[in-house]
């Protein structure tokens, strides 16, 4: 026999055995890949599970796993998940791809949502927020803010998802600035508190006096909050506690509703493969307060800006725009479209520096 | 008043028995631990040592313990023979991550030919990437005396770099849709390190950690050359006597580490993991140190202790999502495993004695 299905007749076993005991409760999992105390990315995944708990109460049981390195230890933890009886397990990283393909063919009646990634299966869904949306207001503020036009940017990845949102940022950074000009300093790392204090201090030596960061900690917050006037946004999380000063605004992702609605969609038994790029229409991201170290005209820009987002009039890319290269990428009032975003590897004109490879 | 009185000879009696010492006294202590946290800790306890082992799905969990294990053995192995003669490479992470490399690009290199001989050359340009990579701190102590823990270590930084790039470059999956990561080698049957019985965890790689088991042991206590580093390490002045070259003994320590810990990652990277991706280490390098030492620096030692270190992993994530204990708990109490053996380790070459005090 092979070990698939030794696998799978045993959780479907399981399946008979927990049925019986515990009638209809679901069971959700959740794999971060940071602590739930980051409060940053896995912080608000975590608020997520909170939520869904919240919301069906006795009829849900749920069950996570933190700091879950992205390789096989994690196909591990999705195996020991779906043994245990899980109905639905999200997983949270973009290093989870491969191994959540893996265990979702071993248990086809358990389903798969996988946060940020391409792959899909028949019981595995995909779903990403536009955090470039979010870039785009942070952009424009920072573009506002900078005194020393040299803006710091703490990247995670050079994967799409990062290397979009330095674009919009930069594109909307510029656009009200024409004399910026980004650092970019790769982290490789999506949590490591250590590391990203380093890279934050490493810009503002070079002269950044805005921080932006794609990382999950709130380590270059509280370096920019050391050095005194380095202007910070939070990410992921609203990390208000850095708020008003050097923390002036955030990028806050919101999965709760999401959570839920896949909860609903398993518990009904609707679920369906899905690939989910939800924005701040859709309430997935979401602007955190601006606070009043921003002057007043930056602060209505601003949120007019993520006014006309959120009513699907603006879009962050908007031509015309030319490549890094200088080839031309899109024209006048063109916008781009989605499968050029989600596989982006390219900067746009005006951007120092290559993406590595 | 307590003196500590140093031993004429070590004990042997506690050089046994601290290990076990040192495990029961972090049972006790990391129950406390789970106690404060809010947990049943005998639940907590039993389910981190008993439920990998005995529990419901022990037939997944069994296999795991060797997946997990067998590139802590391996590494350990390696290091521990170089310990012993007091040549310290703690860069094995960066020598798992080059074997990796190689490994992996040797296969990557074939593809898609599907031929016997791509698995065997992987396994060389494993080996052989660890190997060229301990031996830059082995080259500059012989040559320049520079100190091996430390070179040896930055070179971790450095192969980390190195794996960013390649994973971002010359190894990236070309039908990747531009995100960084090589081709599955689980899906490319030639380069597959794919378990020998389905089911039963067991890959080249445990196979091979089983094998540098009985060669470590064959090689300390039936070879001269383990003799050698035996006697380098318990009577440096002796050992010059009897004539060791130290230079060949470092360079021969360094080497075999460097190549077993090259071995651990080409047997990861082609089985378990299958891409090579910029986080592709966890820590497999470092942990070994501690395997290496929980072992007593003995080969059979080390197998138990690679198998006692992957056990708290797996039943750790069993804790955590069974009973909602939090990751850094878990580490705490492996952590605590290392200092009461450090701890406990004092009684092997010292004991405790109540002294009368004494007008000084």
């Amino acid at each position: 026999m092979k070990f698939t299905t030794l696998l799978a007749s045993a959780a479907m076993a399981l399946g008979l055995a927990s049925g019986a005991m515990a009638e209809d409760k679901t069971k959700v999992g959740f794999v971060y890949v940071g602590p739930v105390g980051d409060g940053g990315w896995t912080y608000e995944h975590n608020k997520g599970r909170l939520a869904v708990e919240e919301h069906f109460g006795d009829k849900v049981e749920t069950v996570f796993v933190e700091s879950v390195p992205e390789g096989p230890d994690a196909e591990r933890v999705m195996t020991q998940m779906a043994l245990e009886g899980a109905d639905l397990i999200f997983t949270t990283s973009f290093g989870y791809m491969d191994p959540t393909i893996n265990v979702a063919k071993k248990f086809p009646d358990v389903k798969f949502e996988h946060a940020t990634g391409y792959k899909t299966a028949p019981n595995v869904s995909v779903y990403s927020a536009r955090f470039y949306e979010g870039r785009a207001v942070q952009g424009h503020i920072a573009g506002n803010m900078t005194k020393s036009n040299i803006i710091g940017y703490i990247g995670s990845y050079p994967i799409p998802e990062v290397i979009r949102g330095i674009n919009s940022a930069y594109i909307h950074a510029k656009k009200v600035n024409p004399d910026v000009e980004f650092k970019i300093v790769w982290a490789y790392t999506w949590f490591d508190p250590a590391k990203e204090a380093d890279a934050a201090t490493v810009l503002i030596e070079q002269g950044a006096d805005v921080i932006l960061q794609h990382t999950d900690s709130t380590a270059p917050q509280a370096a920019a909050q050391e050095a005194g006037n380095v202007v910070t946004f939070g990410q992921a999380s609203d990390m208000s506690e850095y708020a008003p000063f050097p923390r002036v605004s955030s990028i806050i992702d919101d999965w709760a509703p999401y959570y839920i609605a896949r909860t609903q969609a398993v518990m009904d038994g609707t679920w369906e493969t899905a690939n989910t790029w939800d924005g701040i229409r859709e309430g997935m991201v979401a602007i955190g307060e601006i606070t009043d170290a921003v002057p007043a005209d930056v602060k209505e820009e601003a949120l007019a800006l993520k006014a006309a987002m959120a009513a699907g009039e603006y879009h962050p890319f908007t031509g015309p725009l030319k490549k890094q290269d200088g080839s031309d990428w899109l024209a006048e009032g063109e916008t781009a479209d989605d499968g050029t975003l989600a596989g982006m590897n390219f900067y746009v004109e005006g951007l120092e520096g290559e993406i590595p490879q | 008043m307590i003196v500590l009185e140093k031993r004429p000879q070590p004990s042997k009696a506690w050089s046994y028995a601290t290990p076990v010492v040192a495990v029961l006294a972090t049972m006790v202590f990391g129950g406390i631990l789970f106690a404060i946290l809010g947990k049943n800790p005998v639940e907590a306890i039993g389910t981190i040592f008993w439920e990998p082992l005995f529990g419901e799905f022990a037939f997944y969990y069994r296999p795991q313990l060797l997946v997990k294990g067998a590139p802590l053995v391996l590494i350990a192995i390696g290091l521990s023979l170089g310990f012993r003669a007091g040549i310290w490479n703690i860069g094995a992470e960066g020598q798992y991550i080059m074997g990796a490399i190689f490994g992996a690009a040797a296969g990557l290199a074939f593809y898609p030919l599907d031929a016997f001989y791509i698995f065997p050359i992987m396994v060389i340009a494993g080996a052989f990437g660890g190997w060229l990579w301990a031996m830059i701190p082995a080259f500059l102590k012989v040559r320049f005396g520079t100190n091996e823990i430390l070179v040896s270590l930055m070179l971790v930084y450095v192969a980390e770099q190195m794996l960013a790039s390649v994973s971002l470059g010359l190894l990236k999956n070309p039908e990747g849709f531009g995100f960084p990561g090589s081709r599955n080698l689980q899906s490319y049957e030639s380069a597959h390190n794919a378990e020998l019985i389905a089911g039963s965890g067991m890959h080249w790689g445990v196979v091979t950690a089983l094998i540098a088991v009985i060669f470590a042991y064959v090689l300390l206590n039936r070879h001269m050359l383990g003799f050698h580093i035996r006697l380098t390490g318990e009577a440096p002045r002796a050992a010059k006597f009897a004539g060791v070259n130290p230079a060949r003994l470092i360079l021969f320590c360094l080497g075999l580490s460097g190549a077993l810990a090259g071995l651990a990652g080409m047997f990861e990277v082609s089985g378990p993991s299958g891409v090579v991706s910029i986080d592709f280490n966890v820590g497999y390098g470092f942990t070994a140190i501690i395997v290496a030492f929980l072992g007593r620096l003995h080969p059979v030692g080390i197998l138990l202790a690679g198998g006692l270190m992957a056990l708290t992993y797996i039943g750790g994530e069993i804790a955590q999502s069974q009973l909602g204990l939090p990751a850094a708990a878990i580490q705490v109490f492996q952590g605590m495993l290392l200092f009461f053996l450090l701890a406990f380790d004092l009684l092997t070459n010292y004991r405790i004695r109540a002294a009368r005090s004494e007008v000084a």
